[in-house]
C-alpha cells in the first residue's frame, strides 16, 4: 500500500509542460557509470567502458518519465568544478551554458568520501543536484554500508543508492526526475577566514552568474581563467575592483590555497559522512584485486600481455578473423557465389560494357568495393573491435598503460597514449579522434604522427599478415622494420617537438568481467560508425578507380611513378596499390594482395611493398580527421613527412635486402 | 671553543685528502690556505693537526673535528639546494658562509629537517651524526617521499610539495590529501598506490611530490 502511494503521489503528468523538455545533466568522476545511466534512461547508446575518459563527446538523448520528456546530457568525467583537462572543460561548459534544470551527480559508492567533495561544490554553486550513489553492489561486496536516507537528510538533496549496470535504483532515479523540486539546501560553511574572504569578493559582484557568487568567488581564487573571463565580461568596469581583491587574497594565501580549500572540504565531507559511511575493519581482498596485481607486475604482466596479444590479436583477429572468416566470405561467398551471379545479372541488365565495368568490372563498385568492404574488411574489423571491447570493459587498459608508461615517455608520450595506439590497430582514423584525450598538445601531435606512420590498421594488418605469411621471414622483417621505425621516429619526435613532457596519472578501475550485452552493443556501434565512414569512401574509390581505368589514367600514373617504384625495386603495376592506399590503407594492402595472387611480386618486393605501404600516407578519412583535430598545417606536415619517409624507408630496405640477400 | 672560518676550511680540505681520498695526510700547498696563515697555528695549538715536511696530518681529536666540519658543510649545501633552492656556484658559496653557523646542535636540527641525508648535492658522503644514528636505531624514517616507500608499506600523507598548481589539483582529485592514508602497492614500472578504495598509477614525477610519514608495517 505504502509502495503504491509513494508511486502515485508525485506523478503529475504535465499537460501544461513548458516549451522544451527539462534538461538533466549527468556529471561525475570518470568511470562511475554516467554513460550506463544515460543509456538506461534514454534507451540510446553511447560508448560505455571500464576505462576512464571514454566519453569525449557530449551525448544527448531523451528520456520519457511519467509522460514528461527530459533531455538527458551525458558529460565527460570531471573531478571537480575546477577543470584541468579538456574533457573537464567540456563538462563544465554544459553546467555553465546549458543551465540544466537538474544535475545528476553520479558517484562511486566505494569512494563516496572522495567524490562527495564535488557534490558539495555543485550544491554550493547553487545547482539543482540529485546524488546517485552508484556501484552499490560492489561496495556491499566489500562490506561497506551506506545510510542513504541519512545522507539525503544531511545534504538536503535527493540521494539514491543504485547499481545502474544491474538495473538497481533506476526507477527511483526516474521518479526523482519527475518529482524534483528545487529546494533551498543548506550550503556547508567553511572556516571563518575563508568565508570572510569569499564575502569580501562576492560583495563586489554587481552581476549575476549561472553559478552562485560563492562558487564563482572560489573559482576566481583558484585562478580559473575561464571564470575570470566570464566575470570580466559580466562586470565590465567593476572588474578592476574584483581583480584587485582577488589578487590580494591570492597573495595572502599564496602558500597553498588549493590545498587548504581541499582540506576544508574534506573536513566537511567527513562530518557529513560520520555515521553514514561504514567500512569494515578488515579490507577484503577480492579475486579481481589479485588478478589486478598479476596484470601490473612486470614479471607476470608482460607474459600476460603477450598471452593477450597472442590469443586476442593473433589467434582471434589474425587467424580467425583475417583467415577463416575472410576465406569464407571472400572466396566462397563473394568469388564463388555472389560475384559471378551479380556479374551475370548486371551484364544482362546493362548493355554498355563501360557501364558494366563500373559495377562488376575489375574495379567495380560491387565486385571490388563491396567485396573489399564486406568480404575482407568487415570480418577483420569486427573481430578486432570485439577483442578491443572485451579488453576495454575488463579494465585491462589502464594496467597496460602503467606498464608501458616508462617506455612511452621515451617517445614523448605517456602511458595514457596506449589506448589510441592499440585502437589504431583497429582503425587509425578512430584512434586519431581519441588522441584528444591526451593532455598536452605535444603528446597529441606525436601520437597522431605515429598513428599515421607506423601503426597499421586491422584491415591492413590482416591483409598484410595473410600476404606475408606465404614468404617465410618476410613477416618478421616487416614487423622488425615497423617496430624500429616506430621507436626511432618516436625518439626523434620526442627530441624535436617542443613542449613539456606529459605527466602520467591514471585511476585503476577494478578488473571486471565484461558483460556480453555491453560488448556486443559496443562492437556493433563501433562497426556502425566504421561502415558509415568507410562505405561511401569505398564506393567513391571504386568510381574513381573506374574513371581512372576507362581514361587510362592508371597506366599514365603507373608510367609517372615508375621511377619511384623502380627505386624501391617494385614493378610498375605496384603503383596502383599505392594509389588505392590513399583511398583506404587496407585497400592498398588488398591491392598488393591482388598483385601477389597474379604472381607479380617476389618475396623481397613483397616485403618492401608491404613496409612502404604500411608507412605510407594515411587514408583520406584519417587525413581529414587529422586536419579537423590538429589543423591543416600539422596535417600537411605529417602528410609530407610520412610520404617521404615511407618511400625513403622502402628504398633503404630494398637496398639492404638486395645487398645482404636475406630475401 | 669556536674555530675560525679559515681553520674550518683547512679541516675540510684535509678531510677530503686524508680520509676520502685515503692519502692519510694533506699536502700543505694543496689546502688552499697560505702556509703562514694563523689558522694553522690555531689548529696545531689545539692539537688537532701536525705538520711534517709540508704534509699535514690529523691528530685523533682533529679527525673528529674534521668529520663534523665536513658534515656541517655538506648539510649546508643540502639546505641551500633542497630547501632554499639556491643552486650552482651561488649555492656553493652561500653554503660556505652558512656552514659556520651550524654548530652546537643546529646541525642536528637541520639534519633532522632534511631527514638525515646521506650525500651532499655533489654526491659526496655526509658523515652521519648522532641524530642520524639515533633515527636509525629507532626505525623512525621521518617524512619521506612516496618514492622512498617499499611496496606494500603504508603511510600517512603529510604534505604535497609542488609548484605546479595543476599537479596539485590532480593529486587532490585522486584523494591525495594530507592526513589520508596511502599504501604503495608497487613501484615499478610505475608507482601504484591506494587511497581509500581507489587505486591509482602515477609516474615518478608525481609520486615524488607526495610526502609520507612512514608507518611501520605491522605483520
Amino acid at each position: 500500500m505504502s509502495l503504491f502511494r509513494k508511486k502515485s503521489s508525485c506523478h503529475t503528468p504535465l499537460a501544461d509542460a513548458p516549451c522544451g523538455a527539462r534538461k538533466v545533466a549527468l556529471v561525475g568522476n570518470p568511470n562511475v557509470g554516467k554513460s550506463v545511466l544515460f543509456n538506461a534512461l534514454t534507451g540510446a547508446y553511447v560508448t560505455v567502458s571500464n576505462y576512464p575518459g571514454t566519453s569525449v563527446e557530449v551525448a544527448r538523448g531523451t528520456a520519457v518519465v511519467g509522460g514528461e520528456s527530459f533531455e538527458i546530457i551525458d558529460t565527460p568525467g570531471m573531478y571537480s568544478l575546477l577543470p584541468i583537462t579538456e574533457e573537464e572543460r567540456v563538462a563544465r561548459k554544459i553546467l555553465l551554458e546549458d543551465s540544466p534544470d537538474m544535475v545528476i551527480h553520479v558517484v562511486d559508492a566505494r569512494n563516496l568520501e572522495r567524490m562527495l567533495a564535488m557534490t558539495m561544490q555543485l550544491v554550493e554553486a547553487g545547482l539543482p543536484v540529485i546524488l546517485v550513489v552508484n556501484i552499490m553492489d560492489e561496495a556491499e561486496r566489500l562490506g561497506i554500508a551506506i545510510d542513504i536516507p541519512l545522507l539525503a537528510k544531511r545534504l538536503g538533496i535527493p540521494v539514491i543508492g543504485a547499481a545502474v549496470a544491474r538495473k538497481r535504483g533506476l526507477s527511483e532515479i526516474r521518479e526523482s526526475l519527475s518529482c524534483f523540486k528545487r529546494s533551498a539546501h543548506t550550503v556547508p560553511d567553511y572556516s571563518r577566514r575563508l568565508e570572510n574572504d569569499i564575502a569580501e569578493i562576492t560583495g563586489l559582484f554587481r552581476s549575476r552568474f549561472t553559478l552562485s557568487p560563492k562558487a564563482v568567488a572560489l573559482l576566481l581564487l583558484q585562478r580559473d581563467q575561464e571564470m575570470t573571463d566570464l566575470v570580466l565580461e559580466a562586470e565590465g568596469e567593476g572588474f578592476a575592483a574584483v581583480e584587485a581583491k582577488i589578487r590580494e587574497k591570492i597573495y595572502a594565501r599564496r602558500e597553498s590555497f588549493h590545498l587548504d580549500l581541499s582540506l576544508e572540504r574534506r573536513k566537511i565531507t567527513e562530518k557529513l559522512l560520520d555515521g553514514v559511511f561504514r567500512v569494515p575493519d578488515k579490507r577484503k581482498v577480492t579475486l579481481s584485486e589479485k588478478l589486478s596485481r598479476w596484470a601490473v607486475r612486470p614479471l607476470t604482466g608482460v607474459p600476460l600481455l603477450f598471452i593477450v596479444l597472442y590469443y586476442g590479436l593473433y589467434q582471434f583477429v589474425g587467424v580467425f578473423g583475417a583467415g577463416t572468416m575472410v576465406d569464407f566470405l571472400e572466396k566462397k561467398v563473394f568469388e564463388g557465389y555472389f560475384n559471378p551471379r551479380i556479374t551475370e545479372i548486371v551484364k544482362d541488365a546493362i548493355p554498355w560494357p563501360v557501364l558494366q565495368e563500373l559495377f562488376v568490372g575489375e574495379y567495380g563498385v560491387i565486385t571490388l568495393g563491396l567485396r573489399y568492404a564486406v568480404g575482407i574488411i568487415m570480418p577483420i574489423v569486427a573481430t578486432f573491435f570485439l577483442f578491443f571491447s572485451v579488453l576495454e570493459d575488463s579494465g585491462y587498459f589502464p594496467r597496460l598503460a602503467l606498464l608501458v608508461d616508462r617506455l612511452f615517455k621515451k617517445i614523448g608520450l605517456s602511458g595514457r597514449a596506449v589506448i589510441p595506439m592499440v585502437l589504431g590497430f583497429g582503425c587509425d582514423t578512430m584512434a586519431t579522434m581519441v588522441t584528444r584525450t591526451l593532455e598536452t598538445v605535444r603528446e597529441r601531435i606525436i601520437a597522431t604522427l605515429l598513428l599515421s606512420l607506423a601503426i597499421p590498421c586491422s584491415a591492413q594488418l590482416g591483409v598484410i599478415m595473410a600476404l606475408l605469411s606465404k614468404a617465410p621471414g618476410a613477416l618478421l622483417i616487416w614487423f622488425v622494420c615497423l617496430l624500429l621505425i616506430f621507436l626511432l621516429v618516436g625518439l626523434l619526435a620526442a627530441r624535436i617537438i617542443p613542449g613539456e613532457t606529459p605527466l602520467f596519472y591514471m585511476e585503476l578501475p577494478p578488473l571486471r568481467l565484461p558483460q556480453l550485452s555491453n560488448i556486443l552493443t559496443k562492437t556493433y556501434s563501433r562497426m556502425q560508425w566504421y561502415f558509415m565512414e568507410i562505405l561511401p569512401l569505398f564506393i567513391l574509390a571504386s568510381v574513381l578507380l573506374w574513371i581512372g581505368k576507362i581514361t587510362f589514367f592508371f597506366e599514365k600514373m603507373a608510367g609517372w611513378t615508375a621511377p619511384v617504384m623502380a627505386a624501391i625495386g617494385l614493378p610498375r603495376e605496384a603503383a596502383v596499390a599505392f594509389i588505392f592506399g590513399f583511398f583506404r590503407r587496407d585497400y592498398g594492402a588488398a591491392g598488393l594482395y591482388d598483385l601477389q595472387t597474379k604472381g607479380l611480386l617476389n618475396p623481397r618486393q613483397l616485403t618492401v611493398a608491404a613496409v612502404t605501404l604500411t608507412l605510407f600516407i594515411p587514408c583520406i578519412a584519417q587525413f581529414l580527421i587529422i586536419k579537423r583535430e590538429r589543423g591543416l598545417k600539422v596535417a600537411l606536415a605529417i602528410g609530407f613527412f610520412v610520404s617521404f619517409f615511407a618511400f625513403g624507408s622502402g628504398y633503404l630496405l630494398n637496398k639492404l635486402l638486395a645487398t645482404t640477400g636475406i630475401l | 671553543m669556536k674555530l675560525s672560518e679559515k681553520a674550518e676550511e683547512i679541516l675540510e680540505a684535509m678531510w677530503i685528502a686524508a680520509e676520502e681520498e685515503g692519502q692519510g695526510f694533506a699536502e700543505m700547498e694543496k689546502i688552499g690556505v697560505a702556509a703562514d696563515d694563523p689558522a694553522f697555528k690555531e689548529l696545531t695549538g689545539l692539537a688537532f693537526i701536525e705538520i711534517k715536511e709540508g704534509r699535514v696530518y690529523f691528530r685523533p681529536e682533529g679527525k673528529q673535528e674534521g668529520r663534523s666540519t665536513i658534515r656541517r658543510h655538506r648539510l649546508a649545501e643540502r639546505l641551500m639546494m633542497d630547501v632554499l633552492n639556491i643552486r650552482g656556484e651561488s649555492g656553493d658559496s652561500k653554503a660556505c658562509q652558512f656552514e659556520h653557523l651550524l654548530n652546537e646542535g643546529v646541525d642536528a636540527r637541520v639534519c633532522t629537517m632534511l631527514n638525515h641525508p646521506d650525500t651532499c648535492p655533489h654526491g659526496k658522503a655526509i658523515p652521519p651524526g648522532e641524530c642520524c644514528l639515533e633515527a636509525k636505531r629507532s626505525g623512525d624514517l621521518g617524512v619521506v617521499r612516496l618514492t622512498e616507500l617499499k611496496s606494500n608499506e603504508e603511510g600517512k600523507i603529510v604534505y604535497i610539495q609542488t609548484k605546479d598548481n595543476k599537479k596539485m589539483q590532480k593529486l587532490v582529485a585522486m584523494g591525495v590529501l594530507p592526513g589520508n592514508r596511502i599504501r604503495l602497492l608497487q613501484s615499478f614500472p610505475s608507482y601504484i598506490f591506494r587511497v581509500g578504495y581507489s587505486e591509482f598509477a602515477v609516474d615518478a614525477e608525481m609520486a615524488r611530490e607526495i610526502f609520507i610519514s612512514h608507518l611501520q608495517e605491522k605483520v
